[in-house]
């Protein structure tokens, strides 16, 4: 099981703020993958994602990275902080 | 060092002056304070999200970064979240340090980073209607001078 967290407009767009979810995906891409073939709403948010960052357990990656011994997967638009 | 991320209001003189009362024989204490601009009097307010908990770990990133780099007696990271109205201060960065500039570049560090690489988001409440406000390129690449 990995908790899945969605902030600002991805949130949004997919209609809840966290969910746990049961996958086979080994990166996170193929996360994506899953989860924009589930709902079209997914698949809205996901559309462009050079407009989206990712963080596993809450340190930033990429989209080419391992979810081996993930436990939390966030997706969000680029910070605006400051 | 001190980091508050808290949706609270604060008063950024009395902020100033309990952080320069503690910083020792620091000769040099620099400060920003970042504040809602009302854009061309459309803005009402604006809403800031964060990710609790990746925020504090950021900005501790953040902050020991700037310690490696300059020689800082001490340094403050305040920064709201929530709803905010025109007028009211978002945040707050201050240094000190023996020499300005190490103040002062430490605070500029700290700003540039802080706004891109700390996980927070803001929403702008306009009368015509609400909007995440959107990087800018110049952000990233304020990042590339450090």
């Amino acid at each position: 099981m990995i908790e899945v967290l969605y902030f600002a407009w991805v949130r949004e767009r997919i209609g809840i703020h966290r969910e746990r979810i049961e996958t086979g995906a080994t990166t996170v891409a193929e996360l994506v993958e899953e989860l924009s073939g589930r709902e079209d709403r997914y698949a809205a948010a996901f559309e462009d994602r050079r407009a989206l960052r990712v963080a596993i357990d809450q340190e930033l990656t990429d989209f080419n990275a391992s979810l081996k011994g993930a436990r939390e997967v966030a997706f969000f638009p680029p910070m605006t902080g400051g | 060092m001190t980091v508050r991320v808290d949706p609270a209001r604060f008063d950024p003189g009395a902020e100033l002056n309990a952080f320069s009362g503690g910083v020792g024989n620091a000769g040099a204490v620099v400060s920003f304070t970042g504040v809602v601009r009302d854009v061309e009097g459309s803005l009402s307010a604006m809403e800031i999200e964060h990710y609790p908990g990746m925020t504090e770990k950021a900005i501790a990133t953040i902050v020991d970064e700037a310690r490696s780099r300059w020689s800082l007696a001490d340094v403050l990271v305040i920064h709201r979240y929530g709803r905010l109205e025109a007028g009211e201060m978002i945040m707050m960065v201050a240094t000190a340090s023996r020499h300005r500039v190490d103040a002062f570049q430490a605070a500029e560090f700290l700003m540039d980073y802080l706004k891109s690489r700390a996980p927070f988001w803001k929403k702008e409440l306009k009368r015509a209607g609400a909007e995440w406000v959107e990087a800018r390129d110049e952000d990233e690449k304020a990042l590339d001078r450090w």
